[in-house]
């Protein structure tokens, strides 16, 4: 700011900044939203006899606190590397969701797409013995695998909306409950073959460390106290990163944009926007995918293998995930990452107080209504600007200190 | 053949109302993806009424009464949280698929939160109640009647009063929206605001009545959902019926005789696995129940890739509604 070649007059006002004005709309919402979770928790202790008013405080300082407020040194590593392994497949379903919307797309079908993943990887880590290939191949084919059948999920809708003009929304929500479907099935038909009948609980699929499938953690997991940390949080780092650039810095990704801000605009300027369609949807199936991959390949995760009745959780939130970070790739890592960390506040809050864990929904749900609010608050901001600039910018800028005396002599 | 006419007509009727309720959204102009937050939200508060009101004797003894007063509470408390939804969208000009995901989440935050606090659990379960004579009644809104004959026993054997509710509500929004002044008011808000602001309709209005008969509808069928097809346990989900409803009103190309259509078709074809042991043809097929739950999913996707073509959303859905642009 302090740069004395521009000319003064010439500075945008720092409030009235694109990138500060969101920033600000973003803590704005935050901030409502954690007001809301507290007054919500006042009032149950007002109402409630057993509950005193400073308990209330202390239930939103824990949720705030997510895994620092876990207590014991240990607990609160092992609960931060359990934050960051379980934030890996929200951020790639969160990147699914942020590239569909950024082609005009609304991107549901993560859950199904999500579900294909972790089928995907699983057959094939659990089916390729370690003893005749190596570990690390097979763990690169199980990953590649999963992916590529998210990416053909995917294709789905796309084909369905380029091919057919039917509306993605719903070919998301049939996909979904296909999958749910499709993958109970294959391992209900497969039989002993991946379910855990080692153990009493066969509602699970084996862990794929029962073949010596696992992703590497570069000693994570001893760092953060024995967690399930590995480096599946950098890959998916790096992964929003090269999105990042492919949607920002390359031919393709404006044409993907370009198709989202207006599709007969971008079609006139000669881009095959059905194409467009087709493969942005891929990439969200496969980015959706990736992210089940990467959870299932971790090794020590109990995937539930009868999916029909509900759909997980992880793809719906890959929504909010996306539209907290307003569908920028390197923001989805942060949203994602902040969602988790409220979560694990709020089991917290569950473990020690006599409120429950669904006070960080109720928070993040508020924020998410909040974030609807940006385009109103930035409004706001700049009107605020326009009125105060007069005063304001000399004031800072340009105003000589008597001036300045003056203007606070005559205040008061 | 009966018992699986019996159940497509149990499943079918919210399916239906909530796909109508995301029409009269949709066709003001304001899309609702926050029907099965609503859906949700509606589901908890009639559960809610249903068990406060049973601790009354008189209640119990009559518990068609219930069932309809639950019902009502269910689609106001549909109504009032939808208005959150007009707020952002209408007054704030907010994004609509934001301020719907929001609500999605927030409606089972809420409802689990305070059940959890209250109640101890995770679900709200319908329980045993205590009637007049003192006799524990366990929860059920079903009307037995096994003396109407063959045709008959599909519509009045097992049934549930919220079918009837919902025919009537059917035919009565269908008539709302097509043939009096205030559907053709709302339908040109969904087409083009600004024209029907240029000859005096007030556009917001329309809108916010839209998008309140949305959350009324759905959060009836919430509660219908519940009560017939659930068991009575409210939890913070309704296996994502209000994202059905939503793939069945597109199905249906927003209007009421596809939406039924849909509705009716879909609900047979997922009823039909539930009852494939009882029919000796599908039995023999020895198919597993997951390949009867891909059915219906798949059938409505090939439908859709013929008659796709003709489909066509309101104009100016999920627009917000702008003075300055005509």
């Amino acid at each position: 700011m302090s740069n004395g070649n521009v000319p003064n007059t010439e500075k945008t006002p720092f409030l009235k900044k694109g990138g500060v004005a969101s920033v600000i709309s973003s803590l704005v919402c935050i901030l409502g939203g954690l007001l809301i979770g507290f007054i919500v928790l006042l009032l149950i202790s007002i109402f409630n006899k057993d509950m005193t008013v400073s308990d209330s405080l202390k239930g939103i300082v824990t949720v705030l606190g997510g895994p620092f407020s876990a207590g014991s040194s240990q607990n609160i590593l092992f609960q931060f590397g359990n934050m960051l392994f379980n934030a890996t497949p929200l951020i790639m379903t969160g990147l699914s969701v942020a590239i569909a919307f950024k082609t005009g797309l609304f991107n549901i079908g993560a859950p199904g797409q999500y579900l294909m993943g972790a089928m995907g990887s699983l057959i094939v880590a659990l089916s390729i013995p370690t003893s005749a290939v190596p570990a690390w191949i097979v763990w690169i084919l199980a990953f590649l695998a999963g992916t590529a059948l998210g990416v053909l999920w995917g294709m789905i809708p796309g084909f369905f909306k380029a091919k057919f003009n039917v509306n993605e929304v719903i070919v998301c929500i049939m996909t979904n409950w296909i999958a749910a479907n499709v993958v109970s099935w294959v391992f209900k038909a497969t039989g002993d073959t991946f379910v855990n009948i080692a153990e009493t609980k066969v509602n699970f699929i084996r862990k794929t460390i029962t073949n010596g499938v696992k992703t590497p953690t570069l000693g994570l997991d001893k760092l953060f106290n024995s967690s399930y940390l590995d480096i599946s949080i950098m890959i998916a780092t790096a992964i929003a990163v090269i999105l990042y650039v492919v949607m920002n810095k390359t031919t393709f990704g404006y044409e993907l944009k370009a198709c989202g801000f207006n599709k007969n605009a971008s079609k006139y300027a000669g881009m095959n926007e059905k194409r467009n369609i087709v493969l942005s949807m891929a990439i969200a199936g496969g980015l959706a995918a990736c992210g089940a991959a990467l959870w299932c390949l971790n090794g020590s995760q109990d995937f539930k293998w009868e999916t029909y009745s509900s759909l997980p959780s992880v793809g719906f939130n890959g929504i909010p995930a996306a539209l907290l970070a307003s569908n920028n790739p390197i923001g989805v890592i942060f949203s994602a990452i902040f969602l988790k960390f409220i979560d694990v506040g709020g089991s917290n809050l569950s473990a020690q107080t006599s409120f429950n864990e669904y006070v960080s929904p109720l928070i993040v749900a508020v924020i998410i209504y909040f974030s609807g609010f940006s385009k109103f608050i930035k409004d706001m901001l700049s009107k605020n600007r326009v009125k105060k600039n007069v005063s304001l910018i000399p004031d800072e800028d340009k105003v000589p200190d008597e001036a300045k005396n003056t203007e606070g002599g005559s205040k008061a | 053949m009966i018992f699986l006419l019996q159940k497509t007509l149990v499943y079918a009727i919210p399916l239906l109302i909530v796909a109508l309720a995301g029409m009269y959204a949709e066709r003001s102009g304001i899309i609702n993806i926050a029907l099965d937050g609503i859906m949700i939200f509606g589901a908890f508060i009639g559960a809610l009424t249903a068990l406060l009101l049973r601790k009354q004797p008189f209640f119990v003894d009559n518990n068609q009464l219930t069932f309809v007063l639950a019902l009502a509470a269910a689609a106001i408390a549909g109504a009032v949280f939808s208005m959150l939804l007009s707020f952002s969208a209408i007054k704030l000009k907010a994004d609509q698929t934001i301020g719907g995901t929001a609500l999605n989440m927030l409606a089972p935050a809420i409802a689990l939160f305070i059940v959890k606090i209250f109640f101890f659990k995770d679900e709200l379960e319908m329980t045993n109640a205590v009637n007049s004579e003192g006799k524990s009644v366990d929860f059920g809104y079903v009307i037995q009647n096994d003396k109407v004959g063959k045709i008959g026993s599909i519509f009045f054997d097992k049934a549930y009063i919220s079918t009837y509710i919902g025919i009537g509500l059917f035919i009565v929004l269908s008539i709302l929206i097509y043939k009096t002044k205030f559907g053709l008011r709302l339908r040109s808000c969904g087409e083009h605001p600004q024209a029907a602001a240029s000859v005096g309709v007030n556009v917001n209005k329309m809108r916010f009545l839209g998008t309140t008969i949305s959350g009324a509808l759905a959060g009836f069928g919430g509660y219908a959902y519940i009560a017939t097809v659930a068991n009575g346990t409210a939890s913070g989900a309704v296996a994502g019926m209000g994202f059905l409803a939503l793939a069945i009103m597109i199905f249906g190309n927003w209007k009421p005789m596809g939406i039924i259509l849909g509705a009716f078709l879909f609900g047979f074809l997922k009823c039909l696995g539930v009852t494939s042991s009882r029919i000796p043809f599908l039995a023999s097929l020895n198919l597993p129940m997951y390949f009867y739950n891909l059915v219906p999913y798949v059938v409505v996707l090939i439908v859709l890739m013929f008659t796709s073509k003709r489909s066509r959303a309101p104009k100016a859905e999920g627009i917000p509604y702008d003075k300055g642009m005509r």
